[in-house]
C-alpha cells in the first residue's frame, strides 16, 4: 500500500523529516533506510505513505512512517498545497492518537439493559454475532416501519465510506434518515451557499490569503480552530504592516488578541451591522454598480420566524415557509435596508457607530482586496443562514468577490464536512454533487448513476430527520434504531440533559437498539447496545475533502488493532444481512448496489487491495461530476441542464500524485488541472476556472466573473433583516454563554486527550469568567460552580486567567471535556432553514458553590 | 505583635548580622521556591522549615526537600512540571509563613520566583509547529510570554509563532513549564530559579538581569542568540 516515491520526493521528505527531528516524539530511523514501493505493512523496514490530518477542516496533508506496523513519525506534507508541510501541535501527535490505551478491540454486546449509560453491562462477542443482531434489528425496524430508524453519520467520515453509507440508507433502505454532525457545524453555510449560488463551498481558496490587503473575521477565531491557516493570515500581515485585520467578534480570543482592531458585538448584532453596511454601500452609491447589473438579482424571504421551541416546529405554518423568498427589485430591496441607520445598528449591535462606519468604508473602497472569514460565531445562530447571507450580500454588492484574495470564505470545521457530508451529501435532504431529493430530475440523475429502475427513488422525494429531529424523536420513544459512527452525539449534541434521558424524556434512548461504531470509548458508547470497533484514520484508506474544497486521499500505513475492522466492510456486512432476498427490480438488492466491491457469499471485497476496493468506487462517485461517464445519466444531465461538471472530480490516482486537488478538475490534453478560484475566468493552469466558464457560463461581465451555476447566472441577495436571539439575558438568568474548542484539543476530545502531551496541556475545561462578575459573585478563580439554563446545570472551574477574555455577563466554555458536559445546559434551538443549533448563546446563571 | 511576627524580625536581623559577616547560606540550592521569595538568601536565613507553607497550598504544589538537597533539606520547593504556582489571588502561602521567608506580593505580578527559559533547539514552535501552549496557559499571557511572527524557512506563505519570555515580567510560576505540550527527548522550557540566576550573575536579587515589558519585534532573528541572560549552558540536544 506504501506510496510510489520518487527519489526527488524521498530526498525532500528526508530533508524535512531532518529538519522537524523526531516528530512526535519518535525517533523515526531513516538513515540508510530507502523505503520500497512495495513493502508490506507490519515489515522491517520503514514505509512512508500519504495522508491527511484526522483532524481539522484546514485539512493539511502529512507524510506518515510506519515500521514494524507501527507508526514511527508523522510530519507535514511539503508538497501539500493546503498546508506545505506546516502542522499545528495537533498534527505534531497524530502518531500517537491510535495507540491509547484504551482502543476497542473487540464487538460489544450489553447483556444489562439497566446498565445503559454506564460502561458496564457489555460482553465482548464476536463479529457474526454483533453484526448478525446488529442486522436483524435494522432489518426489524425496516420492515415494520422505516420512519423509526435512522443513521448519524460525520463531516469526519471519509468519503467513499460516506459515498456507501448514502448509497445504502437512500437507495437500500430507500430512507432519508441519515444526517451528518456536519449538521451541528456547517449547515448554516450550507444553505447559504444554496440559496444565494445554487452551489456549495466557497468560491475561493487558501491561497486567498496570501493576495488580501483586509482580513475580516466573522464569529472565528482562527486562531485556536484554524491554526494552520492563521500562520497563513500573519504571514501575509508581517510581509506588509499596511495589511490589516478586523475581527467581529463576541468575547475576546487569542483571534482578536492579534487583530488590528476588535469589534465587539451582542444581541445577533451581526445581522444588523452587515444591513447597515448594505444600506450605505447603496445609500452613499459606493456599492459595485456593475456587479448588480451583471450579475446579482433580489429578493426577500419569510420573516418573523420564530424559534424551533417545539419538536413540531418544521410542520408548524411558519416552520413549512421558512425556505420561501420572493423576488424584489434592487430599489425595494435598498428600502428594506433603509431602517438600519448607523444609530440603529450601533443601538442592536452594541458597536460603536465610528467602528460600523469603518467596517463600511473597507467595503466601499474597490482598491482593497477583502477576505472574510467566517465559521461557527456565524453558523451555531439562531438566524445562522441570514448570516451567511448577509456576509454573502456586502461581498456580492461591493463586487469584493470571486478575485484572489477578494471575496467571502466560510471556514469548515471538520476534516471532511465538505468532502463527505456536503459533496457526498449524507444529509437527510441530499443526495450526491449538490443534488437534493425533493427534485425530480436530481432523483433521476441519481438513479442513473446509480444504476436503479426510473422512479425507484420517488419513495425518499421527501426529505427525513435532520440531527436534532432524529435526537428528539429518539427521545420522545419514535425512533427504534440508531447507528452512529464517526462522532460522539452524547457529548457534541446540544440539550444533553434532554438528549442523555436526564430530564423528563427519558424512554427513546433507553428503549432504543443504539449502534456505535467507534474506535475508543466515549459517552455514546455507554448508551449504545451494540459498539462495533473500527478501524481507526491511516489503519485503512480513505479520503477526506477540506475546507478549500481540496480532496485528498489518506493510505493504509498499519493494521487495526485486535478485531478492529475497517468501517466499509463493516457496512458491507450489514448491508448485505438487511437486505437478504431484497430485490430492485429483476435484481439481487445487494449486488446492484454493492456488488462490483463486495463478493457477499465469500465475504470479502471483491479487489485485491483497499486502494482498488476505494479507486473503484470513486469511479462510481465522481460519475455524478463527470456524467458523461454514464450515456443514461448523461443524457438527464443534458436535458435538464444540471451542469453537473460544475463539481468535476479527477480519477483517483491523480489525487495521490498531486497530494491532493481542489474541484472542480478539469482535463486539459490529458492533463488533469484544479480550480483554485470558481466563476473567475481566466487561465486554467492558473487555478482559475476556465474551462467551468466556457462550458456554462458568460463572458464579458463584470470582473469577467460568470456565476454559472445560479439561476440565470445570477447570484440572490436576499434581504434578510435583524431578528432576536432565541433566548435574551433576564434576571434569572442573566449570562450568556458560548461554547466551541481550543487548539490543544479536537472536538469531544476522544482522540487528543488520550495524547498525554495535548492533555497536559490543557487537562481541563475552565468557565472563562470577565473577573468583574466574579467579584460581583465572590467567585475566586479556580473555584467550581454551577452554571443553571433553562435546559440543564453542570459544575465546572470558574476562571479569570482562561484562554478567552468575555466581556461582562458572557460565558466561555469548551466542549472537549467528557466529565464537564457544558452541553447539559446548551439549548436546543436551531436556525429555522439549515437546522443547525445555535451553541454560542444559551443564557444561564452562575451560582457560586 | 504576634509570635510570627516576632520570629520574623529574629530572622531578619540574622540575615542582616550574616550580611555583614559575607557569609551565604544555601548557595548550593538552585530550588525554585513559593512566591515571596525575595532572594535564596534571604529566604534561607528565614525558613525555618515548618511546612506551613505547604499545608496552605490549595494545589499541593508546594512540595519539601529531600536529604539530597543539602542545607536545604527540609525547605519548600515546587516541581513545576509536576505542578506549577496558580498565582492565588490571596497567596495562602505566603500568608502563612511566619517568618516572611516569602512575603510582599499582593496581586499576580508580584512574585519574581525566577524566570521561564526556552531550548530552542527542542520547542517544536521554533520549527514553525503552530504550538504556543506556554504563551496561552501564562497567567500573564502577552506581558510575561508574547508571541514574535517570523517567515516560516523555506515557506513564503507562513508564518512562525516564536513564544518569547519577558524576563522582567515573568513570575517563575512554572505553569509553562507543567503544561509545555514535549517531553521528548526533554521539556524545552524550565525556570532559571531566583538561586540558579544570582548564582549565575553574581546578584540574586529578584527582577535582575535583563528587563523588558511586553511587546512585540523584539529580538526577533532567526535561530540561537535569543535567550534570556543565560546562554548554551544545555546545549543543543536532539
Amino acid at each position: 500500500m506504501s506510496m510510489e516515491i520518487t527519489r526527488r520526493n524521498f530526498v525532500k521528505a528526508t530533508a524535512i523529516a531532518m529538519a522537524t527531528a523526531a516528530a512526535a516524539g519518535s525517533v523515526s530511523g531513516m538513515a540508510g533506510c530507502a523505503p520500497k514501493a512495495n513493502d508490506p505493512i507490519g515489515g522491517e523496514s520503514t514505509t512512508k505513505t500519504l495522508a491527511v490530518c484526522r483532524f481539522c477542516g484546514c485539512g493539511c496533508g502529512v507524510v506518515v512512517e510506519a515500521r514494524k506496523g507501527k507508526i514511527v513519525s508523522v510530519y507535514g506534507d511539503p508538497e501539500n498545497d493546503s498546508n506545505r508541510g506546516l502542522n499545528c501541535v495537533k498534527g505534531y501527535y497524530l502518531s500517537k492518537i491510535l495507540y491509547g490505551e484504551d482502543r476497542l478491540t473487540k464487538p460489544l454486546i450489553r447483556e444489562d439493559n439497566s446498565k445503559k449509560g454506564t460502561s458496564e453491562g457489555f460482553r465482548e462477542a464476536s463479529w457474526s454475532e454483533a453484526l448478525d443482531l446488529v442486522a436483524s434489528h435494522l432489518r426489524e425496524t425496516w420492515k415494520a416501519d422505516k420512519s423509526r430508524l435512522a443513521f448519524w453519520g460525520s463531516g469526519q467520515q471519509p468519503i467513499t465510506e460516506g459515498y456507501a453509507t448514502a448509497k445504502f440508507w437512500k437507495a437500500g433502505l430507500r430512507s432519508n434518515n441519515i444526517d451528518p454532525n456536519a449538521r451541528l457545524c456547517m449547515a448554516s453555510a450550507v444553505v447559504g451557499f444554496m440559496n444565494v449560488f445554487q452551489t456549495d463551498e466557497p468560491a475561493g481558496c487558501y491561497a486567498d490569503i496570501d493576495h488580501a490587503d483586509v482580513f475580516i473575521t466573522w464569529g472565528a477565531n482562527m486562531a485556536e480552530a484554524h491554526p494552520m491557516l492563521y500562520s497563513r493570515v500573519m504571514s501575509r500581515k508581517i510581509s506588509d504592516p499596511k495589511i490589516k485585520h478586523y475581527d467581529v467578534t463576541t468575547l475576546g480570543t487569542r483571534t482578536a488578541a492579534t487583530a488590528d482592531k476588535v469589534i465587539m458585538f451582542g444581541n445577533n448584532g451581526d445581522l444588523a451591522i452587515t444591513n447597515c453596511i448594505a444600506h450605505y454601500l447603496i445609500e452613499n452609491d459606493t456599492y459595485d454598480h456593475d456587479w448588480v447589473r451583471d450579475h446579482l438579482q433580489f429578493k426577500q424571504g419569510t420573516e418573523n420566524i420564530g424559534n424551533a421551541y417545539d419538536d413540531g416546529y418544521d410542520k408548524s405554518d411558519v416552520g413549512q415557509k421558512v425556505d420561501a423568498t420572493e423576488s424584489i427589485t434592487f430599489e425595494q430591496y435598498a428600502e428594506r435596508l433603509a431602517p438600519y441607520t448607523w444609530e440603529y445598528a450601533s443601538r442592536i449591535s452594541g458597536v460603536p457607530e465610528e467602528d460600523i462606519k469603518e467596517l463600511y468604508e473597507l467595503f466601499a473602497n474597490k482598491d482593497l482586496k477583502i477576505t472574510s472569514f467566517w465559521t461557527m460565531g456565524v453558523n451555531q445562530h439562531n438566524r445562522g443562514t441570514w448570516v451567511n447571507h448577509n456576509l454573502h450580500n456586502l461581498h456580492l454588492l461591493s463586487g469584493h468577490y470571486c478575485h484572489p484574495g477578494d471575496g467571502g470564505f466560510s471556514l469548515t470545521g471538520q476534516p471532511s464536512a465538505c468532502g463527505t457530508a456536503r459533496e457526498v451529501g449524507t444529509f437527510s435532504h441530499r443526495l450526491p454533487a449538490d443534488l437534493v431529493v425533493a427534485n425530480e430530475a436530481h432523483r433521476r440523475f441519481s438513479e442513473a448513476v446509480w444504476n436503479l429502475p426510473e422512479g425507484y427513488l420517488e419513495e425518499i422525494k421527501a426529505p427525513g430527520f435532520h440531527t436534532t429531529k432524529i435526537f428528539r424523536e429518539l427521545s420522545n420513544g419514535n425512533i427504534d434504531f440508531l447507528w452512529s459512527a464517526h462522532n460522539n452525539w452524547a457529548q457534541s449534541m446540544s440539550n444533553l440533559t434532554r438528549f442523555l434521558g436526564r430530564g423528563e424524556d427519558k424512554k427513546g434512548i433507553f428503549d432504543a437498539f443504539i449502534v456505535v461504531s467507534e474506535v475508543y470509548p466515549t459517552i455514546s458508547t455507554k448508551y449504545a447496545n451494540v459498539v462495533l470497533p473500527a478501524a481507526m484514520w491511516i489503519e485503512r484508506e480513505g479520503q477526506f475533502g477540506n475546507g478549500e474544497r481540496r480532496t485528498a486521499v489518506f493510505e493504509k500505513a498499519v493494521d487495526p488493532p485486535g478485531d478492529a475492522m475497517w468501517d466499509m466492510w463493516i457496512l458491507m456486512e450489514i448491508a448485505k444481512r438487511v437486505l437478504l432476498d431484497e430485490k430492485i427490480g429483476d435484481e439481487d438488492a445487494f449486488d446492484l448496489l454493492f456488488g462490483e466491491w463486495y463478493d457477499k457469499d465469500a465475504a470479502e471485497f471483491k479487489q485485491a487491495t483497499q486502494r482498488e476496493v476505494c479507486k473503484s468506487m470513486w469511479e462510481e462517485y465522481r460519475t455524478f461530476s463527470n456524467p458523461s461517464l454514464n450515456p443514461r445519466a448523461a443524457a438527464i444531465n443534458a436535458e435538464k441542464k444540471l451542469k453537473m461538471e460544475g463539481k468535476q472530480l479527477a480519477p483517483y490516482e491523480e489525487y495521490i500524485e498531486n497530494h491532493g486537488m481542489t474541484w472542480p478538475v478539469r482535463e486539459v490534453d490529458g492533463k488533469w488541472l484544479p480550480t483554485k478560484w470558481r466563476f473567475a475566468y481566466g487561465p486554467q493552469e492558473e487555478g482559475y476556472d476556465q474551462q467551468g466558464i466556457e462550458m456554462y457560463g458568460d463572458r464579458g461581465l463584470a470582473g469577467d466573473v460568470s456565476f454559472y451555476k445560479a439561476a440565470d447566472h445570477r447570484p440572490s441577495v436576499v434581504f434578510r433583516p435583524w431578528e432576536p436571539p432565541a433566548e435574551r439575558p433576564d434576571d434569572e438568568y442573566p449570562f450568556v454563554f458560548c461554547t466551541g474548542r481550543l487548539l490543544e484539543h479536537w472536538h469531544t476530545g476522544s482522540m487528543t486527550r488520550r495524547v498525554p502531551e495535548l492533555n497536559n496541556a490543557l487537562p481541563e475545561a475552565l468557565l472563562d469568567m470577565n473577573p468583574a462578575d466574579m467579584e460581583a459573585l465572590g467567585i475566586k478563580d479556580g473555584e467550581m460552580v454551577k452554571v443553571v439554563s433553562r435546559w440543564g446545570e453542570v459544575q465546572i472551574k470558574a476562571s479569570s486567567a482562561g484562554r478567552t477574555q468575555p466581556p461582562e455577563k458572557y460565558l466561555f466554555a469548551p466542549f472537549f471535556a467528557e466529565e464537564t458536559l457544558v452541553n447539559l445546559v446548551q439549548q436546543e434551538m436551531y436556525c429555522p432553514l439549515s437546522k443547525e443549533p445555535d451553541y454560542k448563546k444559551t443564557c444561564v446563571r452562575v451560582e457560586k458553590l | 505583635m504576634g509570635a510570627g511576627k516576632i520570629i520574623a524580625g529574629i530572622a531578619a536581623a540574622i540575615v542582616a548580622a550574616e550580611g555583614v559577616a559575607g557569609f551565604v547560606m544555601g548557595s548550593s540550592s538552585k530550588l525554585l521556591r513559593p512566591p515571596g521569595i525575595q532572594s535564596e538568601r534571604d529566604f534561607m536565613a528565614r525558613c525555618i522549615k515548618c511546612g506551613k507553607c505547604v499545608e496552605a497550598c490549595p494545589y499541593a504544589a508546594i512540595r519539601i526537600a529531600g536529604p539530597s538537597e543539602g542545607s536545604a533539606a527540609g525547605t519548600p520547593f515546587i516541581d513545576a512540571r509536576e505542578q506549577a504556582c496558580r498565582l492565588c489571588p490571596d497567596f495562602p502561602c505566603v500568608e502563612a509563613c511566619p517568618t516572611d521567608a516569602l512575603r510582599d506580593v499582593a496581586e499576580k505580578h508580584d512574585p519574581h520566583m525566577g524566570y521561564a527559559k526556552i531550548e530552542e533547539d527542542v520547542c517544536i514552535a521554533f520549527k514553525g509547529y503552530r504550538c504556543e501552549v506556554c504563551y496561552r496557559v501564562c497567567p500573564l499571557i502577552d506581558e510575561a510570554i508574547t508571541i514574535d511572527f517570523e517567515q516560516r524557512e523555506n515557506d513564503d506563505i507562513h508564518a512562525k509563532f516564536i513564544p518569547v519570555v519577558h524576563k522582567g515580567v515573568c513570575t517563575g510560576c512554572g505553569l509553562c513549564v507543567e503544561r509545555c505540550a514535549v517531553s521528548e527527548p526533554y521539556v524545552p522550557i524550565r525556570i532559571v530559579t531566583l538561586a540558579e540566576d544570582g548564582a549565575h550573575t553574581g546578584g540574586g536579587g529578584k527582577g535582575g538581569g535583563e528587563g523588558g515589558g511586553a511587546g512585540k519585534g523584539n529580538g526577533a532573528g532567526n535561530g540561537n542568540g535569543r535567550g534570556n541572560g543565560e546562554s548554551g549552558n544545555e546545549g543543543a540536544k536532539g
